[in-house]
């Protein structure tokens, strides 16, 4: 494919990050950012602060009409005067929603100069804290994107099949909240992206691209909240993966907790429901937050990233790219000790 | 001096010359590429009458061998300074002329579709333009990507006109009518080809235009779906994936094709946007705008500097040779006053 959209380029801080949790993907990918912190603190030597007082962004009551937006402002004005208080400018949120909460707040801010001051006095009023707005608004994947030759100096593997010597197929998604919102803010803009592209291909990777490309993960907030309409989630994931099987990805890769989530979870569930897997074999198609696929490559262990929490079982990738991994430690918690595993499901094999 | 210097050797300018050339005068006549009628060249039949283009062309170049022209090729004029009586005009190669009178004809460009990269232009082989579609009309050979007879194509009407993300808010006014054209091309080369054309309305405002319209569709089967094309995508097979929304009935669609012709707008050509920009008469888009559309419409506020054709928006070549015949008798009328 020709590269057009290479000309859309955004500005990504180099330095001195404040790194704000997601309150989902700590229980979806409980390693993934902790593997980020140690890519950019051990890796990369960035400064990258990490606050022990953080809270909600509101994302999800936010976009499901229960939290005010007058709420939402005041929420996020808080996180920022951590950032400010911390001495920080460059915001890093984890979670896609926040990012696109942080992103849609300071337009407003900036379009309508009398909500921010507004904020400020709410902020005042309710717990005597002061903010900037942050100079440099990037999201994690952003980071990882700009620094992915600087991370491939340091890779163990790379995005090869060790039995062809084949590039995996990779399958990549962005979040609705990372580019779709505004286009500008995403690497690539809303119709070609490129943040999790460039980094497949800079790791010996290829991007698959196929028709339903851009099509919804098959999450929308509005849909899944309300569970009558969680059929027409499963149906657009469905979608997705019919349009993608001809092309017999390695695996899917994503930088939002609810794509990577439901892309990953709704395989067992339409291999429970119909009976239908997608790859070759009946196993699934492993999903992996861009984080994991870094860390991988890394060399990280595979448990110590969160892989067995995953649906869809990635020893199959694991063996194809030629990674370590001990089976013995695949459920072993921080003890040493074997916790419970899992049961295993009818349709979809692990 | 020359008398009168026209830049642009289109059909506006083409035709203004000839006009002002059998009133008696001497006429030289700019053009900054290698030949004449780049753009009427690239196309086969033309609108309504399915005329040939490549007639139209020779009819036009006979014009120039009057006695009364000067053509010169390759001259890309950057610079006319001067007032009423003397212009200075200077190109590329810093050669100068002198004239009474300036006629601008500059033209226009096509849109670049790469800039509407969600119908992937550029990027899906079987994403073609309305002028590569002219071409392969032109050649007596429509093929999809494989060099095969294609069993399906797709019209997509609007592309960079009528359209808030590239900026361009008007009409361009000729790709209806020339999609409804290539339709029947289409057809009348491969009767077994489906052919599909969308569109937001049809604007079939010249003589015998809503006739091809309706001889499309009772004749030749040509399928109109109103509601424009939000993305295209490559599929497995090498075809390309189209989404839209069928406005009439209300529903999304979804259809594969082995060809999506991107009917490209007209945009203000390079040399129409700097001449336009030195003379503090660009509209918002780029093109020339002339004193007044209703009664002035070859006059700008510059005495002895005209304007005619696509410089000032989209016409058709009907239209375009019509403002030059009007052009030639405003500059005949003011030749008259310095005398």
């Amino acid at each position: 494919m020709k590269r057009y959209w290479n000309e859309y380029q955004k500005n990504i801080a180099d330095d001195k990050y404040f790194y704000e949790r997601s309150c989902i993907r700590q229980t979806f990918f409980p390693g993934s950012e902790a593997a980020f912190l140690r890519m950019l603190r051990e890796e990369l030597g960035k400064d990258i602060y990490d606050s022990e007082n953080q809270h909600t962004c509101t994302g999800i009551g936010y976009h499901a009409d229960v939290v005010p937006i007058e709420t939402t402002m005041t929420v996020v004005a808080r996180l920022f005067s951590l950032m400010t208080e911390a001495g920080y400018e460059n915001y890093v949120p984890s979670c896609v929603t926040s990012f696109g909460i942080f992103s849609e707040m300071t337009e407003i801010w900036k379009e309508h100069p009398e909500t921010l001051e507004k904020t400020r006095e709410y902020l005042w009023k309710a717990c005597k804290r002061e903010f900037e707005v942050p100079k440099n608004i990037a999201h994690p994947s952003d980071i990882i994107y700009k620094f992915r030759y600087e991370l491939k100096d340091k890779m163990k593997y790379q995005l090869v099949n060790r039995f062809t010597g084949k590039p995996l197929k990779v399958v990549e998604h962005i979040g609705c909240h990372y580019a779709k919102i505004f286009p500008e803010k995403g690497v690539g803009k809303a119709e070609f992206p490129y943040v999790l592209a460039g980094m497949i291909e800079a790791w010996g990777g290829d991007v698959v691209d196929y028709p339903e490309r851009r099509h919804c993960c098959g999450f929308g907030f509005r849909q899944y909240l309300v569970q009558e309409n969680r059929g027409y989630c499963v149906a657009n994931s469905k979608k997705k993966f019919e349009s993608m099987e001809a092309y017999e990805p390695d695996f899917i890769v994503a930088n939002c907790p609810g794509c990577a989530m439901f892309m990953d979870k709704w395989q067992y569930t339409i291999a429970e429901m119909e009976g239908k897997t997608y790859d070759r074999e009946g196993y699934g198609i492993p999903v992996l937050t861009y984080e994991e696929m870094a860390g991988l490559l890394l060399g990280y262990d595979p448990w110590q990233l969160g892989l067995q929490l995953h649906q869809v079982q990635s020893e199959r990738l694991l063996d194809m790219i030629g990674i370590a991994y001990n089976p013995d430690e695949k459920y072993m918690g921080v003890s040493g000790k074997v916790l419970s595993t899992p049961e295993k499901p009818h349709n979809l094999l692990v | 001096m020359n008398e009168i210097a026209i830049i642009g050797a289109g059909p506006a300018g083409i035709e203004a010359a000839y006009v002002l050339a059998q009133r008696g005068y001497k006429v030289t006549l700019f053009e900054k590429a290698a030949d004449t009628l780049t753009n009427i060249r690239d196309k086969a039949y033309l609108f309504p009458d399915f005329s040939s283009a490549a007639d139209l062309a020779d009819q036009l170049n006979r014009k120039l061998q009057h006695e009364n022209i000067t053509l010169k090729t390759n001259a890309d004029i950057v610079s006319v300074k001067g007032e009423s009586g003397a212009w200075k005009l200077v190109d590329s190669q810093v050669n100068a002329y002198t004239a009474s009178a300036v006629l601008m004809a500059t033209g226009y460009t096509v849109f670049d579709a790469k800039r509407k990269e969600e119908l992937g232009y550029g990027i899906y082989q079987g994403v073609i333009t309305s002028l590569e579609m002219e071409k392969m009309i032109r050649e007596g050979h429509i093929v999809n990507t494989m060099g095969e007879q294609p069993g399906k194509i797709v019209f997509l009407q609007c592309v960079g006109s009528r359209d808030e993300k590239s900026g361009n808010h008007y009409c361009s006014k000729v790709c209806c009518v020339t999609a409804v054209k290539q339709a029947i091309e289409v057809k009348k080369h491969l009767p077994d080809t489906e052919v599909y054309l969308f569109y937001m309305d049809l604007r079939m405002w010249g003589e015998h235009f809503e006739e091809m319209y309706r001889e499309s569709q009772e004749k030749y089967g040509v399928k109109y779906i109103r509601g424009r094309i939000s993305e295209a995508a490559s599929t497995f097979d090498g075809k390309v994936q189209i989404k839209a929304e069928d406005t009439l009935v209300g529903l999304p669609l979804k259809m594969s094709t082995d060809l999506l012709v991107l009917m490209v707008g007209m945009e203000p050509s390079a040399g129409t946007r700097k001449l336009a920009t030195d003379h503090a008469m660009a509209n918002r888009y780029g093109f020339a705008t002339s004193q007044s559309p209703l009664l002035d419409d070859n006059l700008t506020a510059e005495a002895g500097f005209f304007v005619a054709g696509t410089c000032k928006r989209p016409l058709s070549i009907i239209d375009t040779l019509n403002d030059a015949r009007a052009a030639a008798q405003r500059i005949d009328e003011y030749m008259n006053t310095l005398r």
